[in-house]
Formats: C-alpha cells, structure tokens, sequence
C-alpha cells in the first residue's frame, strides 16, 4: 500500500477508500445511488445546508457534548489520564443522531416522504424515528428477530415515536439481515423512499455521508483538547461495529500522526472461539451490503454469524474506511471480549456514575488497557458513544438478575 | 496445476451466441430457468440439469448460494439457505456443470450470483475453474459495470459477463450498458425483488424495445415472469424469458430424482409450448 499523505482525501470520485469502499450494489440501485450522491456532493457544500444542521445539533441534539475527565476511574486505574467524549448525553442518548439528523434534512431537499433505516441494537432505528417524527415523515425500521428479543425498550421506544418495526426472520436475524431487508425494500419503493443507513457501510455515497455526519464529534474533540488540555491526545479509543462512531471520532485526527487511533472490536467470547465479530482484527477482504471491506465469512464465502453481548457490534463487516486505515497502519484494531465489556461497565459506574451502553463498555475497556501503557500526565480519549440505559435487562439477564 | 487458460476463447466459450443465433434463425423466443444450485438437492443436481434441458430450457442459469442475496424475495433466500446448510460452494457448483457436461455439449450454462463468494474464492482460479467445468457466463448481481475491473480474469478466460438493465437505468447509462453487454442482456422487469409480484408487461414493452434497439446483444426480460400466460406476454416483445422463484418454489418439496426431474419438465413444458406457439 502506498503511503498516505492526506487522509482527509478519500474517498475518491467512486467512493473507494484505497482498495475498499465502492458500489457493489443491483443495477436498480444504480439511479438512486447516483442521485443521493448528486444531492449529497451539493448539500454537503451549501451554506444554507451547513447552517440548518449546525442549528438541529446545537438545539435540538444538545451539541457541543463535553469532554469529561474520569478523575476516579483513572486513579483506579493507575495509569495516564481517561478522558471520555460524552456522547451518550446527546439526545436519544447516542452519537447515532448526528447522522439521523443529517441524512433527514438531506431527505427532506430530496422531497422524500419515507424513511427506512435497519438497526442493530435499536439506537440508530429510535435516532431514525426521532428524527421522523420531527420532519412528520413516515419510518419504517427493519430489525433481526434476536435483536427485537434482546432489545425490547428500544423496540417500544421506536413505536411511541410513531416508526413500523419490521421483524426481520431470515438469516442469522440480526443487524447485517435488518440491512438486506431495507435494501429489499428500498430496490422495490426507490421513487419515494429514502434508505437512512445508520453506519458508515453500505454502497458510496453513505461511508462518506455518514462520516461527514458523525465527524463532528472528532472536531469538537479536537478543538476541546487544545482549549482545556493545551495539546491533543496521545491515543484515542472507539468501539468498532459497523464503526460510525469511531469513525467520527478519529477522522479529523487522522493526519495527526503523532495520535495513537485504537479501535475496539468486539471479540464476544474471545477471538480464538469463533464466537466474536471482530470483522478487522480476524476477517480478510471480501465484499458486503455495497462495499468491499474487512468481512467475516467461510471459505465458500458465505457470511458467518457473529457473536457479542452488544447488539450494535454484532456485524460481519465494517465500514471501508476502517479497512483502509487497517491496510495504511494508521489505525489499530483490537479485540474486546465481552467479559472485559461487563468489567468496564461496572467500573465505570461505580467509579464515575456513569451508566455506558455495551458498545461503548468496549471503549472503555480499551481506554483502560491504553491508559495502563502510558505516564500519568498521558492523556487517552475514550468516545463514550452511548448510554447504558438500553442495556440494563441484559445485563442483568446475564447475571442471574431479576428486575 | 492444470493447463493455462488459452487466450483466445475456449471451444465451448461463445455457447451462449450460438444458442441465441440458433433461436433467431428459428424465430423461437429462448427459455431460461433459474435454480438454486444445490437445491433441492444435491445429490441429483444433475439430473435436475438435465431435466430443464428435456423440459424446453435453451440457456440455464444457475445460482451460487449467497448467505446474504439483497436482491433476492423469500424463496430464492430460502433456497439459498437450504443449499448453504447442505455444504453447497463453487466447488459443488463447479463439479456439477462439469457433470452435466459429459452429456451435454450444447446447453449455455451461466452462473448466478453474488460476487463474495467468487472474492472469496479468487477470481483468476474461479475463472480457470469454471472454464474447465464448462461455464459460458456470469451474473454477478451486485457487481455493476463501475465495478467489473475485478472480473478482468473471467473476462480474459472467455466467460462472458451478463449484464443486467432496470427500469431506473438513466438512458445515457443504458447506452453504456448496451455497448458493454455480452452474450445476452438481462432486462429486471420491475424496480424489486425476485418473486414479486408486480409485472406489468404493458408498462414494459416500450421500455424493452428501446434496449433491443440499442443493445447488440439479445435481451432477455426476467423478475415475476411465473406462468406460460406471463411467459407468452413478454415473449412479444424480448428475445428470452427467464423464470426463477416460481421454479425453486415448485422444485423446493420435491423428493427423490423423478420427483424433482418430473416437476421441472412439468413446470417447462406449458411453458415452452405457450412460447413455441407465439
């Protein structure tokens, strides 16, 4: 691989991040892929778009979201300074609405009156409905029968917002079939319907939209280490499913080759037993859902099931970028068992009161092993990318609880 | 390691052309069933191929299961699945059409499918493997003509690269599409999925015209063709049919290798005849 000058370069013209990203998708979708991207390209530029979104994320997601330093986690920990980007104070409770309110006021210039989004853990299917809701647009969310189970708030949630959930039955049933699904649906209503994807996945332009949208997280981030730090991170953590989150946090410091990127991926009951969507870190190249990417899969190429206690990484691929800063050595990519999530949980809520969702627990989990590796006056940034509230029927299923 | 691939197309490699050469000369509309490689089963898959042929098939496409066909309704997925949970690859595939070609020289066989599992398995050995079993082409059904650079190696073998057309194709697009097309192009009759049951031959007949005027190469009309009615309405004006999901679905309780050879030439035959008469 060639090295890298400007990482805020890509994607190119076709949506390829190096070998990764593209379009690999029916040629029914061709015509409005290329039309998404034609509006896409134009509003991403447009001074009245720019300054309608930056108004929904100041007063309606509650933006900037502070930088809060875990002063007793990190001395419980022992090691350099843990610093957490908090997105789980945004509202609905999750860096998902920053794509969702962006990708609605796109919908909204295209005059499409339908929404359809998949979701995995519920969050991106809620930060859909929410933003529905408020444009009076209608919302269709597909989700994997497993993850309906496993994430009955979420579901419920979506319903008060006024969305249809669709329970998706075929496959493994979970995120990466909700997504065939919405595909489906989208191939069959493409005149009036606008597919909200919720990861930067998918056929370009959505890798490179959802990225735009998320990347205000790492702006801030940045901005706000030089004001109350003086200087910027020496690493930054992120959980990894699809990877949008992660994405967003470490986009704006990527030529900032000075700052270690870490993504966490979830290794579920540990990579070596199979059972882990670690995509990144035990996957190989192939192509899934519209790009070519880092995807788990057997040698006949069928898809394998994925396992993690989290529902949001539970994923057979990831986003292109990530392949890209794979291949580029730019960023690492690091296996979180989902033990070593439910430790960090708890740690975190203990020491700081702060309930994490379990996505983000990896994070936090990869946050404290970075903070270990470093002085005392190292500073690592964790993207606390959503709250726990979601999750606490899991966790207590998991521990034998009853609530 | 086997022979090289030669470089100017193998013996077998232009099927396809000669087979839609034969239909016109006849002034026949071509008939192409799709299966689910593996199902019902694979044990007689086969015998399965060799029962479209006696059914009145002239081209067979054969799908690849995929675990994840985003352009594929319920039964083609269920299929797939079914196969996938008996062990079915490109290998099976693969050894299968090389079976069929012991007895059967003449019948264009091209492969259907998503393009991981072909990733998966390399293009430049999926492109010599296939050649060597006797497949004339490929559909890829998620790798458009912005993405065919990587079927390069399948290209240079001789297999040809069956292109698909939608009713949302931009018409500068469809001049490139028509230009670029080999063998035969697939034309998706509606915006959907396979199975679905939205054919409107009235709202399609201009717009296929249009492609056969355009196209240098036949065109065959596929998606929610399920019956000899709707087969001899298309008919009119495409130069071939192609029917899927309602095949696998007559096929998929089939048991036993006259069970599942009896039902496909049942399905065909109407069909062929409806065809023949028009």
């Amino acid at each position: 691989m060639p090295t890298i000058d400007d990482f805020h370069a890509w994607p190119d013209e076709h949506g390829r991040f190096g070998n990764y990203g593209g379009s690999y998708v029916a040629e029914t979708l061709m015509a409005p892929l290329a039309e998404l991207t034609e509006a896409y390209l134009r509003l991403r530029k447009d001074p009245e778009f720019i300054a309608e979104l930056d108004r929904d994320l100041k007063y309606y997601v509650g933006r900037p979201s502070p930088i809060y330093h875990a002063e007793r986690l990190s001395q419980h920990v022992g090691g350099a300074r843990i610093l957490l980007k908090r997105e789980d104070l945004n509202h609905t409770g999750a860096h998902k609405i920053n794509n969702t309110v962006g990708q609605a006021l796109v919908a909204k210039r295209m005059g499409k009156p339908r929404i359809i989004a998949e979701t995995g853990a519920g969050q991106h299917g809620v930060a859909s409905a929410t933003v529905a809701a408020r444009l009076g647009l209608k919302c269709v969310v597909y989700m994997g029968a497993v993850d309906i189970e496993r994430q009955k708030m979420n579901v419920y949630r979506m319903k008060l917002l006024g969305a249809e959930v669709v329970p998706v039955t075929s496959g493994s049933k979970t995120l990466k079939d909700a997504l065939n699904e919405a595909m489906r649906d989208w191939v069959t209503n493409v005149a009036d319907t606008f597919y909200m994807i919720g990861t930067v996945a998918g056929p370009h332009p959505y890798p490179l939209m959802v990225r735009d949208f998320n990347a205000i997280v790492g702006r801030e981030a940045r901005a706000q280490m030089l004001q109350d730090y003086g200087r910027l991170p020496d690493a930054l953590t992120a959980c990894v499913g699809g990877g949008s989150n992660a994405i967003g946090l470490f986009h704006e410091f990527l030529n900032d080759r000075d700052v270690r990127i870490v993504g966490a991926e979830a290794a579920g009951d540990g990579i070596e037993t199979g059972h882990h969507a670690a995509s990144l870190a035990a996957g190989r190249p192939g192509v899934l859902h519209g790009n070519r990417t880092y995807v788990l899969c057997d040698d006949n190429g069928q898809i394998t099931e994925t396992h993690s206690v989290s529902a949001g990484l539970d994923y057979p691929g990831v986003g292109p970028e990530h392949s890209f800063l794979k291949d580029a050595g730019r960023a690492e990519y690091v296996g979180v068992t989902d033990d070593e999530a439910l430790q960090a949980f708890h740690l975190l809520a203990r020491t700081e009161g702060i309930l994490a969702a379990l996505e983000s627990s990896h994070a936090v989990a990869q946050a404290i092993k970075l903070a270990r590796e470093y002085p005392k006056d190292g500073l690592i940034l964790c993207n606390l990318s959503g709250r726990g509230d979601k999750d606490v029927h899991t966790i207590a299923a998991r521990e034998g609880v009853e609530v | 390691m086997p022979n090289p691939v030669s470089p100017i197309p193998n013996p077998g490699s232009r099927r396809i052309d000669r087979r839609f050469a034969a239909l016109k000369a006849a002034s026949r509309t071509g008939l192409i069933p799709f299966v689910t490689a593996g199902d019902p089963s694979p044990e007689h898959m086969v015998t399965l191929m060799h029962a479209l042929v006696e059914g009145g098939a002239d081209l067979i496409e054969l799908g690849v299961p995929f675990s994840d066909p985003m352009a594929d309704g319920l039964v083609i997925q269920h299929a797939s699945e079914r196969a996938i949970a008996k062990g079915v690859g490109i290998g099976e595939v693969l050894g299968w059409v090389a079976a069929f070609r012991q007895r059967d020289a003449q019948t264009p066989i091209v492969l259907m499918g998503y393009l991981n599992p072909v990733e998966i398995h390399g293009y430049a050995r999926f492109a010599q493997e296939a050649v060597q079993a006797g497949v004339d082409g490929v559909l890829l059904v998620d790798c458009p003509l912005e993405e065919a650079a990587v079927l390069q190696p399948l290209r240079d073998a001789g297999l040809q690269q069956i292109l698909l057309a939608a009713p949302t194709t931009a018409p500068q697009r469809m001049v490139r599409l028509c230009e670029a097309a080999e063998g035969f192009l697939y034309y998706v009759s509606f915006a959907g999925i396979t199975g679905a049951g939205q054919l409107s031959t009235h709202d399609i007949a201009g717009r296929v015209a249009d492609v056969r005027a355009q196209a240098k190469v036949p065109v065959a009309v596929g998606f929610g063709i399920r019956d000899a009615q709707s087969a001899k309405e298309i008919a009119a004006f495409a130069d071939a049919v192609v029917i899927g999901s309602a095949l696998v679905a007559r096929l998929a309780e089939a048991t036993g290798p006259d069970d599942i050879a009896g039902r496909a030439k049942d399905f065909l035959q109407p069909i062929r005849a409806a065809l023949d008469a028009h």
